[in-house]
């Protein structure tokens, strides 16, 4: 009965190994290569980085994922809030399945997604067809990028989202709604708050996922310079031009950006589960 | 207030219940469902025999086999260091902990191509082992080991982080016991911990193996797409596509989506298992432990 803390935490064997094992993989898998970017870009001075970063076709890319990554995920924060509401909340046949459906992205390969989108929404798919004679082209411009992210980022808002929802007590809408609340007061003032920092966690986990996406994207974006070329795929046509400082340049933007979100992410998180203490928090997306 | 008032305070009135039920239902249909369908209807446009001699060709095969090798051999690495990066932190205190759990997260974060660009820089022609990979005749990119070490990249997060929470949630007592009876380190891991967290680690091999099979852009750079020899089978399904082979890409793609519909099964069926088993342990516990698992 008197094991003290420093004994306990030596009871259990194998943390120096498993701990050596996940750092020695850690680092020559991810680390080392990595920093061998930095390495790269590091030949360059700084006038010139800025030069490539800064350059007309670059800024354009930006222009276009960035844009498009905003907007494809604020229409998942929408329609994945009400999405993620409808399965918790509501009854109807066929819910589980639909449940597992909301992981499609996830379990799709990027390239099938690219082909059928760009097949579904060329002038003569399926939904295209209809879109066509109103004046809208989906495909092969920049609102196709938008429909692409849509798709791979939809899971990441609505399975943020389904476990806040869940442990909503009822308690508290029973109490707003018995001091006279209206729903939609009810639904503004008392349960949007407690499920805010997870919509924006999904948002940023969505948007994140949105700015590397390359394989769903290429297919359906028309690929035009400075319209509708993604920095991604700028990349790979510096790379097919042999021009590997460029791609080498754009990624270290790329990837100082992936860290700043990685950042936000964390940080959101941890907001949201420290919010109100022992809720929320546990809905960190998962998968990529 | 009554409890049917009550009840009705605390739902939506029946016209924005269907609202939002016709809203968020359409939605999934138009993005989800849709195109699911699209890929066996497109793949089957030409119908049967089409389809089959679609698959049955000699390169469309060495793609799916190559695929399912490189997953093969990928998974378990991930396993193995999967299971470790989640004992250490799950089961441990020690000092940088969280930005541990962020470095495993990282993979997550950066965009596939410049995945694929980092170990063009590393073992390409002109990268940093380029020369000495070069005289030594290892190839490494635009072959097949630079395929597997960017999938090894791409799927590292997958399984610790599965079961980081999980193990966090279960604790170390049932652990502790085994070792103060008598128990090895092995005996303790195969008797006691493997059992535990069983449904939590194949939920991410199965989540890990979609991801190692579906990948697309960090192979794309590093593959060199050589017919027949470094092509997995997102990368076959470009190639055919971009040559106006509708039928054989979409022939291809149907392998993967049939793919990706059984890793939705596959984890739904985890999920439910998880699920139970979280339930029982919660019935055992006294009410006051039984909230702290998940």
């Amino acid at each position: 009965m008197f094991v003290t803390a420093a004994y306990r935490r030596q009871v259990l064997p194998g943390f120096g190994l498993s701990l050596g094992c996940t750092l020695v993989y850690l680092s020559l898998l991810i680390l080392l290569p990595l920093s061998g970017l930095a390495f790269k870009a590091s030949n360059l001075t700084l006038g010139e980085f800025w030069a490539i970063a800064s350059g007309e076709r670059a800024m354009a890319s930006y222009r276009v994922t960035f844009g498009a990554s905003v907007l494809a995920a604020t229409i998942n924060a929408v329609f994945g809030l009400i999405v993620a509401w409808v399965l918790v909340r509501y009854s109807f046949p066929g819910k589980r399945a639909i449940d597992a459906l909301v992981d499609l992205p996830f379990a799709l390969p990027t390239a099938v997604a690219g082909i059928t989108l760009a097949t579904l929404y060329a002038g003569n798919g399926w939904i295209g067809k209809h879109l066509e004679p109103w004046g809208i082209k989906v495909a092969f411009t920049p609102v196709g990028i938008v429909v692409a992210l849509t798709f791979i980022g939809l899971p990441f808002v609505v399975r943020t989202l389904q476990p806040v929802i869940e442990d909503i007590e009822p308690e508290v809408e029973e109490a707003a709604a018995s001091l006279g609340a209206s729903r939609l007061q009810t639904f503004t003032r008392v349960l949007l708050p407690g499920i805010f920092p997870a919509l924006l966690t999904g948002f940023t986990l969505a948007f994140s996922r949105s700015i590397g996406e390359y394989g769903s994207v290429i297919f359906i974006a028309g690929n035009m310079p400075l319209i509708s070329e993604i920095t991604p795929l700028l990349i790979i046509s510096k790379l097919e031009q042999y021009d590997v400082i460029g791609a080498t340049a754009l990624a270290v933007v790329m990837l100082l950006i992936s860290f700043v979100l990685l950042l936000s992410v964390n940080a959101l998180q941890w907001w949201a589960a420290n919010r109100h203490s022992g809720h929320g928090g546990r809905g960190a997306g998962r998968g990529a | 207030m009554s409890a049917p008032a009550l009840r009705r305070a605390n739902t939506e009135p029946r016209w924005l219940r269907s609202l939002l039920l016709g809203l968020g239902l359409g939605f999934l249909f138009f993005f989800l469902a849709l195109p699911l369908l699209a890929v066996f209807v497109e793949a089957l446009a030409a119908g049967w025999p089409a389809y089959r001699d679609a698959l049955s060709d000699g390169e469309t095969r060495s793609a799916i086999l190559l695929t399912v090798f490189v997953a093969l051999f990928v998974l378990p690495f991930n396993v193995v260091v999967g299971v470790a990066a989640a004992w250490a932190i799950a089961k441990f205190d020690f000092r940088g902990k969280s930005l541990l759990i962020t470095l495993i997260d990282l993979p997550f974060a950066v965009s596939p191509v410049v995945v694929g660009l980092v170990f063009l820089l590393i073992f390409g022609a002109q990268g940093l082992f380029g020369g000495w990979l070069a005289a030594h005749d290892v190839k490494v990119v635009f072959a097949l080991p630079g395929i597997v070490i960017v999938t090894m990249f791409i799927t590292f997060p997958f399984v610790a982080r599965e079961l980081i929470p999980l193990m966090q949630a279960q604790g170390k007592d049932e652990e502790e016991a085994a070792i103060s009876l008598g128990a090895t380190g092995w005996q303790m891991f195969r008797r006691v911990t493997l059992p535990n967290i069983r449904w939590g680690l194949l939920y991410g091999v199965i989540l890990a193996n979609a991801r190692a099979m579906g990948e697309f852009g960090a192979v794309s750079v590093v593959s060199g797409h050589i017919r027949g020899e470094t092509n997995t089978l997102p990368l076959h399904v470009e190639i055919l596509y971009n040559e106006y082979n509708a039928v054989g890409a979409f022939a291809s793609a149907s392998v993967l989506a049939l793919l990706a519909l059984v890793t939705l099964v596959a984890k739904a069926v985890v999920e439910w298992h998880m699920r139970r088993e979280t339930r029982m342990l919660a019935a055992e516990l006294p009410p006051e432990k039984a909230g702290v698992v998940p």
